[in-house]
């Protein structure tokens, strides 16, 4: 039995449809004058970041504080690990000040399981490298079912950086265990061999990928993570995988687009596309709030073989 | 992870008891559809008549608590138009967030949370709550502090279609459809049409 929240194999099929609909539940709580209900109370969450962020950090904090949570932000810049302390170290300090939870954001893929092998806290994985960050996999999927009503059998098509991308690798987990038809698509330079054995296709023209797609998932493009040249340059990457509204037309005529976020327009995404009809990003962003707490919630319960 | 959290917990709740009836316990009807009808056509006369013209019924508004109370809360606005034509709007409270045993244990899976809906502003609106079993009055305690984070009514009663008794809280229902009187080793099981296919109260152990 698990306690904490590192990755979409944590959970079962059940458990994710559980987490989507608690937070349809927590969603309305965000629309009432007062956006609190006293759940949490007495609850410390720390949130744990050690790489820059704005969208998932806001997003928790918001959450746990909805959920009447007492909060506290760490980030790296004003922390001790500038001092030459380890990750394992600021952990075991942090867990002696008795928390109930760490959100944690790493640069090294499998940060959340090192924690979760030394404290007691439960530890929420809010993207560890290149491996998972599986509240924004559950928070993609409770867009796409809002808005298509189910995930099984629908056409989703994930384009961009697939190589380093950790929501590549929770969503394509959580679409492919519910059901969904997943095709994903980038240069052929960032494609992670052995991609196939996830249940997914996978294509190198993005015209014949977006084709009958019911829904279009685009990856950011991370400079800071790419060692070498993987294409000759952004505006040729644009050029030959761009999100354009000639694009999208190819696929269904209600296909929704998404993107994680942070966003390069003229990069991976069109900002005609970004900002037009069938862009659901900012509806992620709102939802990633009522996720969160649906997720902090179902963790913050006693577990079996405590 | 939490699987465990698949499976509703009881919280001072009318969930039938699957095991009451493989103990052998006798059970008996204290209510049938008849007399849950009639029950709750009274109780929509006794709110016509404790609410006369000026103001009548005009800031009256339900609030029913998940599950059983929100049918119960549908049919007595229903009953209501029937005798004045004029029905009241209704909302759906999920009290689970609110519960005071939430996070006491150590062991045991998350309660399902609901969607609250009350589509109407609740600001200076008489609210009658309405339930379908007053029992400790933990619920009840939960439902008004959920309902006062919406705003501030005028002023809420409680309307229960059954009393079993042993209050743990200062707690009294304003429109009571049964008193029943029972021991807490007995469970109050009331099902509604809507929800389990029949009307009818029953009491096992």
């Amino acid at each position: 039995m698990k306690k904490d929240l590192l990755s979409i194999a944590d959970l079962s099929s059940d458990e994710i449809r559980l987490v989507l609909d608690t937070a349809e539940a927590m969603r309305e709580i965000g629309e009432r004058p007062i956006k609190k209900v006293p759940t949490l109370r007495g609850k410390t969450v720390v949130n744990l970041f050690f790489e820059p962020s704005t969208r998932t950090r806001t997003s928790f904090e918001i959450a746990e504080k909805r959920l009447s949570a007492d909060t506290l932000n760490v980030a790296v810049a004003s922390s001790s690990v500038l001092k030459g302390e380890t990750l394992a170290d600021t952990a075991l300090n942090i867990e002696a000040m008795a928390p109930d939870m760490i959100v944690l954001r790493h640069g090294s893929s499998g940060a959340g399981h090192l924690l979760s092998r030394l404290c007691r806290s439960r530890i929420i994985n809010a993207g560890d490298g290149m491996h998972e960050h599986p509240t924004q996999a559950l928070l993609d999927a409770f867009t796409i079912r809002e808005h298509k009503q189910r995930i099984d059998g629908l056409k989703v098509v994930i384009v961009g950086d697939l190589l380093h991308s950790r929501v590549l690798r929770s969503n394509v987990q959580l679409l492919t265990r519910l059901g969904a038809n997943v095709r994903v698509c980038g240069p052929a330079t960032m494609v992670p061999p052995g991609i196939e054995r996830l249940g997914v296709t996978v294509s190198t023209s993005v015209d014949e990928a977006v084709a009958d797609a019911d829904v279009i998932m685009l990856l950011r493009i991370q400079q800071e993570r790419m060692q070498g040249a993987f294409f000759p340059s952004l505006r040729e990457y644009f050029h030959v995988f761009g999100m354009t509204a000639e694009r999208v037309r190819r696929a269904k005529p209600d296909v929704i687009i998404m993107h994680p976020g942070p966003m390069n327009r003229g990069v991976e995404i069109a900002s005609d596309v970004a900002d037009g009809p069938y862009s659901v990003i900012l509806e992620q962003v709102a939802n990633g709030v009522a996720v969160r707490m649906a997720v902090l919630y179902l963790l913050a319960g006693g577990q079996e073989g405590d | 992870m939490f699987d465990a959290a698949l499976r509703c917990t009881r919280f001072e709740s009318s969930i039938p008891d699957p095991e009451s009836r493989l103990r052998g316990d006798p059970v008996s009807l204290v209510m049938d559809a008849d007399r849950m009808s009639r029950t709750l056509t009274r109780i929509a006369h006794e709110i016509v008549e404790r609410h006369p013209a000026p103001p009548g019924l005009d800031d009256l508004a339900l609030v029913g608590i998940r599950t059983r109370g929100v049918p119960i809360a549908r049919r007595i606005a229903h009953a209501i138009r029937e005798i004045n034509g004029h029905e009241p709007p209704t909302g759906a409270l999920d009290i689970t967030l609110y519960r005071d045993d939430l996070m006491r244990h150590a062991v045991g899976p998350q309660p399902l949370v609901r969607r609250t809906e009350i589509n109407f502003s609740i600001d200076d609106k008489r609210i009658l709550l309405v339930d379908d079993v007053l029992y400790t009055g933990r619920t009840i305690r939960a439902a008004l502090d959920a309902l006062i984070d919406f705003g501030r009514p005028k002023a809420i009663q409680l309307v229960v279609l059954v009393d079993r008794g042993h209050r743990e809280l200062p707690i009294k229902a304003d429109y009571v459809g049964k008193n029943l009187p029972t021991s807490t080793a007995q469970s109050v099981q009331v099902r509604l049409t809507e929800i389990d296919g029949r009307d009818e109260v029953e009491i096992a152990g």
